[in-house]
């Protein structure tokens, strides 16, 4: 019964035998699909029958892992080396790379290329693969404002990325409806800015525990603290942050952006991004600068002063300029890089040229994908996320928009091509919690995953329908509750009836 | 409304309802995203309510039979009604507060249920059952009143919301005042339905051995919703959407023909052959004993008719029937067979709109379930002015997702906004949600559901001028965190939050 039938895709069923997640196919070797034990130590033993042609078969009892260069104890960056080779063959069982990320990644892979006959044996079949990411930032994107998402959502948010090769995970924190993430230099931020500071917040402990957890899979943090835009919920925390609107001659009550006239403002910032660049050990912070109002600035008869002062006539982006280079200098100060929304250059805002620029609006100021030319012609590195916001839900299977994407597909040089570091797959959090995330996270996610992952030539959708279809299922049979953390109830699911609902 | 669907609805005399502000059991602390004002979803008939407050304990409060009542504690379904509303009031109370004593105001000690005429306590609900009830909230007793077992049920749930700290459980539908559950059991893909009389339909139709109901847990089903007041509506579509049909049993099928040999590939369910109506007969006869529904669905929706115009034999049997190349008329005469079928059983039937639009003649009181999108309040007007009693679906298709809070528009939907006569009017006896299944199964199930579909109840079970948007959203927020309290993963509204996130 079906308005607009989508006939083209055989339905899928999922096996109920116990399979385990499949990840995507690499570089250049095609491996049989499989299934797979997430695994979380370097070494261990299975029994591995090889299949060589017909009846060839040995037993293999052990994976040896070769890393390189050791770094074990360090965190994964954008510069990390995520190369691996696999070789499985009647003389050896070897996976070897550069890193220990690359380890990380060539495990799943080969976790992934194992499967069970119907008896139950395990069998890996004979391969040989050379592999490593086409984009060195992979990220997803995560907004535990708009909505609060519980440590375990965020962890086991952090699994799937595993397995998906994802590398990067950008936590936008803060936003304007509520301010989760407990400062310890400003404790107010929280506690008059989270939408509960008893039970909606992220504790410090909280918040190195997201981090440790993504280090183990290779996964970097970017955090986000998103200003002068975006901001009305450290208003309460902080009076005096944030421009106080006027109507007319008087405060009309109610607040806009950061107010980058008063000295404070800066002091403020200082502090408080001396704490975030000693909480999150990477490289890069995010510092936002998305979507700033000028209405309010432009009401503020301070402000008005100070645009005077400073000679920026009208224009308000000149006034945006001011505070985000600022901020730059302080965060740079501070030894770290940075990575912000477009407006950021759209606005003309003076960076410094190793700023990375997230490019996420779809049609304005132009098409996403003339603004990666202009991005990367002005030199700097950019962040593909435009196509990929997962929020914006739509009936059918999206996914095949979502993997078609090039991010390479715009005008330029291959110079300019190079500056395209990765991209971003997004999931806004307006109508997103813990309930719906992980179906309407996965496996659409995975397409996005693939694409900054795998070759560019990599695009024939049945083959990937194929393989998307199976992972999933694998993804299914993990979200039992194996793991030790409870789950949301909607995770915990069976594929075979009675519906859940029945008995309880 | 009588259909309320998720199924069918209801609202005949439908309920007033009293009540004086009855609440608190405590939570000094907690910030409730709940806030002091009623949040009753769906919205009763009439309520008035004072700001005198009652505080009930979980030790000192039951629920209990008036000595007048026609109903008693041999009645289960009520006995499990009252062992259900009492967790849903006390049971996070109970887990996370201990005992505190927190005595404001009178105490409320008594919920008092009355059943005025005879309860229909062993019975299945059905699309004339009489939800009505009347309740009053007053220390230390208050009164619950019904004609049937039926409104009391849902005065219970009226009553629990009435309380800031309802609890558990996993009865969205119930808790939105849903009346039916339209079950679409089987279609092309798969065939779960066990059937008792022809067990190969499952056997080789279903995605596999564990991908089942089996007579069990349909029976389960049917009484778990029977104790919620809310009736299983099964639907076998016919004769299309069949292709899981044909795995397990052979020769049902039209076999399609490319020129004058067979393609391989097989249509819908073939009209010509008397094996396919004595298949039928037997199978509806076990459906009609295992659903004890006055209703079947019968389907009829999507014909595709190329197959049947390919096929020689058809090809004749149109030719001596006098049908043209009309096959419209085949489908209808199809369809006539097994609506006689079910009237032959004593069941009544309901089908999806395309039986009436190509039919010439249709069985009175037929249902008609009218779901195409285009033009259909015009649907509407042609259906009820032939006489048929309507179920509208279009407006209120669940799987078609986007972007946004889209459940303003199924909450603007007027059911009965089409050009009519009363008397038409009178016809639509309610209306269904539909959540179709190609991008759904249990993972995503419940967010995607709810609380979308309470939209829909609410339109379905309040009064029509029950309908701003912004009221409306202020107790939709409730309902949802309330919802999320009982263990429905209904997904937000919009920005914000619930006390119960920490799940």
């Amino acid at each position: 019964m079906k308005q607009n039938t989508n006939k083209t895709s055989k339905p899928q069923s999922c096996p109920s035998s116990h399979l385990l997640p499949l990840h995507f196919l690499t570089s250049t070797q095609k491996s049989e699909a499989g299934q797979l034990f997430p695994v979380d130590t370097f070494f261990f033993h299975l029994f591995l029958f090889l299949t060589a042609g017909k009846w060839h078969m040995s037993e293999k009892n052990s994976l040896v892992i070769l890393v390189v260069t050791p770094g074990c104890d360090q965190f994964p960056s954008l510069e990390s080396v995520e190369n691996y080779t696999l070789t499985i063959n009647d003389e050896q069982c070897f996976l070897l790379s550069e890193t220990v990320w690359g380890a990380l990644r060539g495990l799943e892979t080969f976790s992934q290329l194992i499967w069970r006959s119907p008896e139950g044996t395990f069998y890996i079949n004979k391969t040989e693969i050379e592999d490593f990411p086409r984009f060195p930032h992979r990220g997803l994107l995560l907004d535990t404002s708009r909505h609060y998402l519980p440590l375990a959502s965020i962890l086991d948010t952090l699994d799937v990325m595993a397995y998906n090769k994802f590398n990067v995970f950008h936590w936008h924190l803060v936003d304007d409806p509520s301010f989760p993430y407990e400062s310890f230099t400003f404790p107010n931020l929280t506690k008059k800015g989270s939408y509960n500071p008893a039970t909606h917040i992220y504790t410090a402990q909280d918040v190195k525990e997201v981090i440790e957890y993504a280090r183990l899979r290779g996964i970097r943090v970017l955090a986000e603290f998103d200003t002068p835009g975006h901001t009305l919920s450290w208003g309460p925390g902080v009076p005096g942050l944030l421009t106080p609107c006027y109507s007319g001659s008087h405060p009309s009550g109610t607040f806009g952006p950061v107010n980058p006239a008063l000295n404070n403002t800066y002091e403020f910032m200082s502090a408080f991004f001396l704490e975030i660049s000693s909480v999150f050990p990477d490289f890069y912070l995010h510092l936002g600068g998305d979507e700033v109002d000028f209405t309010c600035w432009k009401s503020n008869p301070d402000i008005q002063a100070f645009m005077k002062k400073k000679g920026f006539g009208d224009d308000f982006k000149k006034l945006e300029s001011f505070y985000i280079q600022t901020l730059l200098d302080i965060v740079s100060a501070y030894g770290k890089g940075y990575v912000v929304w477009q407006e950021v250059f759209d606005n003309k805002v003076k960076v410094q040229p190793d700023t990375v620029i997230q490019v996420w609006r779809e049609k304005m100021p132009v098409r996403y994908t003339k603004e990666m030319e202009l991005v990367t012609s002005a030199g700097f590195r950019a962040l593909l996320s435009a196509p990929w916001y997962l929020n914006h839900i739509t009936y059918g299977p999206d996914w095949k928009n979502i993997y078609m994407v090039e991010p390479l597909a715009f005008e330029g040089s291959p110079e300019q091509k190079a500056l395209v570091i990765g991209g971003e797959a997004c999931m806004w959090g307006e109508y997103v919690d813990s309930t719906n995330l992980v179906p309407r996270l996965w496996p659409r996610a995975g397409a996005v995953a693939e694409r900054l992952w795998s070759n560019k030539m990599l695009t024939n959708l049945d083959f990937a329908y194929k393989r998307l279809a199976h992972f999933r299922c694998e993804l299914l049979s993990l979200q039992i509750p194996a793991n030790t953390r409870p789950h949301p109830k909607q995770e915990s699911l069976e594929v075979s009836p009675p519906p859940r609902n029945f008995g309880v | 409304m009588e259909h309320r669907g998720l199924g069918w609805p209801r609202l005949p005399r439908l309920l007033e309802l009293l009540a004086a502000l009855a609440v608190q059991a405590v939570r000094a602390s907690a910030v409730a995203a709940a806030s002091p004002d009623l949040s009753l979803w769906p919205m009763p008939l009439s309520v008035q309510t004072t700001p005198r407050v009652l505080h009930l304990s979980p030790d000192n409060f039951f629920f209990g039979h008036s000595s007048t009542s026609k109903a008693g504690p041999s009645c289960s379904l009520l006995q499990e009604a009252f062992r259900r509303y009492y967790d849903y009031i006390f049971g996070f109370y109970k887990r996370h507060h201990g005992s505190a004593d927190l005595r404001v105001g009178v105490e409320l000690q008594q919920l008092q249920v009355s059943v005025v005429l005879d309860p229909e306590c062993d019975a299945f609900p059905k699309i004339s059952s009489d939800e009505s009830y009347t309740l009053l909230v007053k220390g230390p007793v208050a009164s619950l009143t019904a004609n049937r077992v039926w409104g009391v049920l849902r005065g219970l749930e009226t009553f629990s919301q009435l309380i800031y700290q309802d609890f558990y459980g996993t009865d969205a539908m119930a808790f939105n005042k849903f009346n039916v559950l339209h079950w679409h059991i089987v279609d092309d893909p798969s065939f779960p339905y066990q059937s008792i009389t022809f067990p190969g339909l499952s056997q080789k139709g279903s995605y596999s051995s564990s991908h089942v109901y089996t007579p069990n847990d349909v029976r389960m089903a049917i009484e778990y919703a029977r104790l919620r007041g809310i009736r299983i509506l099964p639907e076998f579509d016919s004769p299309g959407h069949t292709q899981s049909w044909g795995e397990g049993q052979k020769d049902l099928l039209t076999p399609c023909y490319n020129g004058k040999d067979p393609s391989g590939a097989f249509g819908p369910i073939n009209p010509i052959w008397n094996t396919t109506y004595s298949f039928l007969s037997k199978f509806f006869k076990e459906i009609s004993t295992v659903f004890p529904d006055e209703f079947i669905h019968l389907g009829g929706d999507e014909v595709d008719f190329d197959c049947w115009a390919s096929n020689p034999e058809i090809q004749d049997f149109m030719r001596d029937k006098g049908f043209g190349r009309n096959f419209k008329k085949l489908e209808s005469f199809y369809m006539q067979a097994v609506l006689d079928m079910i009237s032959a059983i004593n069941k009544s039937s309901i089908v999806w709109q395309e039986v009436f639009d190509d039919a010439s003649k249709l069985t009175p009181g037929t249902v008609i379930q009218v779901w195409k999108v285009e033009d259909y309040t015009q649907e509407q007007s042609k259906v009820t002015e032939a006489g048929f009693p309507v179920i509208l679906s279009a407006p209120w298709y669940l799987d078609w997702i986007s972007y946004g809070q889209d459940w303003k528009k199924y909450y603007a939907v007027d059911p009965l906004s089409f050009e009519g006569s009363q008397e038409q009017k009178k016809l639509v006896i309610g209306g269904e949600a539909c959540l179709w299944g190609e991008y759904v199964d249990a993972t995503n199930l419940t967010p995607r559901l709810w609380p979308r579909a309470s939209a829909v109840g609410e339109r379905l079970w309040s009064h029509k001028d029950v309908r701003g948007l912004e009221d409306a959203y202020r107790r939709l927020i409730v309902h949802r965190c309330r919802m999320l309290r009982r263990g429905i993963a209904a997904e937000p509204v919009f920005t914000g939050y619930c006390d119960e996130d920490r799940m």
